[in-house]
């Protein structure tokens, strides 16, 4: 900047008026480039980064924009983000529904990268976490429906553990069975073969971000059936425990009704698999007797 | 420059004593650089020959040769990240080339938007385009730095959210998409705003490869510069004109006919049009003060 010392006050006021109005039109672009950066950050729901990428904020900085991993993908799977796209300028991520991650094992497009955007601690594909799938509409989904479709259960690379199907009466008939897909966050990839096969014209099972599919419970909250598993039985003594009168009507029956003090629980209508008994009237199949 | 109007083509000269070719040779072997570069990495994508991979960010040669861009990097280092191994080799073995060859020969001979920006140029002459507006050359650095402080505060590769030199290379070879019109952004305004605008004052990517290339030692020298007769044609071609007037008419203050300023992007044009040969490819230790006994053991062989 001070290659030369102004000479008069004349030329110093213009050197200063000029370095100002450097100052002042790059300091613009930087608050304009910043704020777009901040904007940035936000990746649409629907856009997954392939596997082993780090959290958004971090993959910003660290993704260099080569698309190596674009090149390494055998299966065409990544793109790099065109300037119109919603995602970030250059970077990689596929779009489930088009065309989902193989899961191959030897992981290509993370040994590909050239920086840590992709994780090169990771080597067993099913740890990956590119998203996790969220059956997010009961209302249109075929098994909801009672009917046996079944699709994403059965393209889920990690079936039976990412993908399970529960088994509820169907309330409609009720005579039927609803097999319905449930997914597991533990062994969920992300990889969204189930987003994609899903056989409705808009999927009903789609991959988001574990930010956006995930509750979580509060630090200090402890399940108390688990903490008594781990224990190896209860965790305060039952004997003392304080049975207060149930103040129902003489010779009343509640369905379900737990009575700490004889450990008897009262039979409860409809749940298969419940600890309670079964009512004799359920159909076949569901639990009652053929 | 006042007569300008009346003035023949720049180079005309050195065309007719030279003949076309000599007086092209370099932006030849430039524009020949430029493309072959650019057709390794198509290569891949259009005829599935796969020599080069990924793009002028980072590329990775025949699975040997690691490439890597280190404005990127130095980005990506200060939003907090560093890259793996195979990136920081490429980071040295970058550094080092540009280092050697002029850092700025990454413009000239390499960057894709060079073609964009040279072509601008052509028709701004072409068509007289004359220009008040303009922007300290120095504008860059402030860009340079405000990028830099940028990633470190935002944690993002800021450059690279609207890099037009990555947009258009990548677009070429992974799929262009919107990033045209960032190119014809830069032409329009190359042509009609300012002379030499975006690859003279405002590139950050310019802006480090001249710190890459400060000391250099592949420099351009006006060695015969006591033979130059004063037409401007070197003034007129070059990319950076500030660069020049230290070492062509530096004789009567001492100083050397190196063109030591690290803008200079060693594109060679001006050793083109100089009908006189004043300019040579050479050493940046060879600069000797005088320059006048050269010429006369030149004239003596």
């Amino acid at each position: 900047m001070t290659e030369k010392t102004p000479k008069s006050a004349a030329a110093r006021r213009q050197f200063i008026f000029d370095s100002a109005k450097m100052v002042c039109g790059v300091g613009m672009l930087g608050l304009g480039l910043g704020l777009y950066a901040k904007q940035s950050k936000a990746l649409p729901a629907l856009a997954l980064r392939p596997p082993g990428a780090l959290p958004e904020d971090d993959f910003l900085g660290a993704c260099i924009r080569c698309g190596l991993c674009v090149r390494d993908c055998p299966y065409n799977t990544l793109v790099l983000a065109k300037p119109e796209d919603p995602v970030t300028t250059g970077t990689p991520f596929f779009t489930a529904r088009n065309i989902p991650c193989e899961m191959c094992d030897d992981i290509p497009c993370v040994k590909a990268c050239p920086t840590k955007a992709l994780d090169h601690g990771l080597t067993d594909i099913n740890k990956a976490k590119m998203g996790i799938a969220v059956l997010i509409d009961h209302e249109t989904c075929l098994n909801f429906l009672g009917l046996r479709c079944d699709v994403c259960y059965r393209v889920c690379p990690v079936i039976d553990k990412a993908i399970t199907l529960d088994l509820q009466p169907n309330q409609r008939t009720g005579r039927h069975a609803m097999f319905l897909p449930t997914v597991h966050s533990e062994h969920c990839t992300g990889c969204g073969k189930c987003e994609k096969s899903c056989v409705l014209e808009e999927s009903a099972i789609r991959i988001l971000p574990p930010k956006l599919a995930q509750g979580s419970l509060g630090k200090h909250y402890r399940v108390g059936w688990e903490e008594q598993k781990k224990a190896g039985g209860s965790l305060i003594d039952e004997s003392k425990m304080l049975d207060l009168p149930d103040r129902l009507p003489e010779g009343a029956v509640l369905p379900g009704h737990y009575d700490p003090a004889s450990g008897h629980t009262e039979a409860m209508r409809g749940m298969a698999g419940s600890e309670a008994g079964v009512i004799p009237s359920l159909p076949p199949g569901l639990g009652g007797k053929p | 420059m006042s007569q300008m109007s009346n003035k023949q083509r720049i180079g005309a000269e050195a065309v007719e004593t030279k003949g076309w070719f000599g007086a092209h040779k370099w932006l030849i072997l430039r524009r020949l650089s430029q493309l072959s570069i650019l057709t390794l990495f198509l290569l891949g994508p259009l005829a599935g020959i796969w020599i080069v991979k990924g793009n002028l960010n980072y590329s990775y040669t025949l699975n040997v040769l690691p490439l890597t861009d280190p404005y990127v990097a130095l980005q990506s280092l200060l939003a907090g990240k560093v890259p793996e191994t195979l990136g920081l080799i490429g980071v040295g073995i970058v550094l080092l080339f540009y280092f050697l060859v002029g850092g700025r020969v990454y413009c000239s001979w390499v960057c894709p938007i060079n073609m964009v920006t040279d072509a601008a140029g052509w028709l701004r002459d072409r068509l007289g385009i004359k220009g008040a507006s303009s922007l300290s050359a120095k504008t860059r650095y402030w860009v340079l730095g405000m990028t830099l402080v940028g990633s470190a505060v935002t944690g993002v590769v800021l450059w690279e959210l609207i890099n037009p030199v990555s947009m258009l290379h990548r677009g070429l070879i992974f799929g262009v998409g919107a990033a045209w019109m960032v190119v014809l952004a830069i032409f329009l305004f190359d042509l009609f705003v300012m002379n030499r605008g975006w690859c003279g004052r405002l590139c950050p990517v310019g802006a480090f490869y001249s710190l890459v290339g400060r000391w250099s030692p592949v420099r351009v020298s006006a060695s015969l510069r006591s033979a130059c007769n004063d037409c401007m044609d070197c003034f007129e071609v070059c990319p950076e004109p500030q660069v020049i007037r230290p070492a062509l008419k530096g004789e009567g203050k001492g100083v050397g006919p190196v063109i030591l300023a690290p803008n200079c992007t060693n594109c060679g044009r001006c050793i083109d049009v100089c009908s006189k040969d004043v300019f040579r490819f050479g050493l940046r230790t060879n600069n000797p003060a005088s320059t006048i006994a050269i010429v006369a053991q030149g004239a003596k062989r």
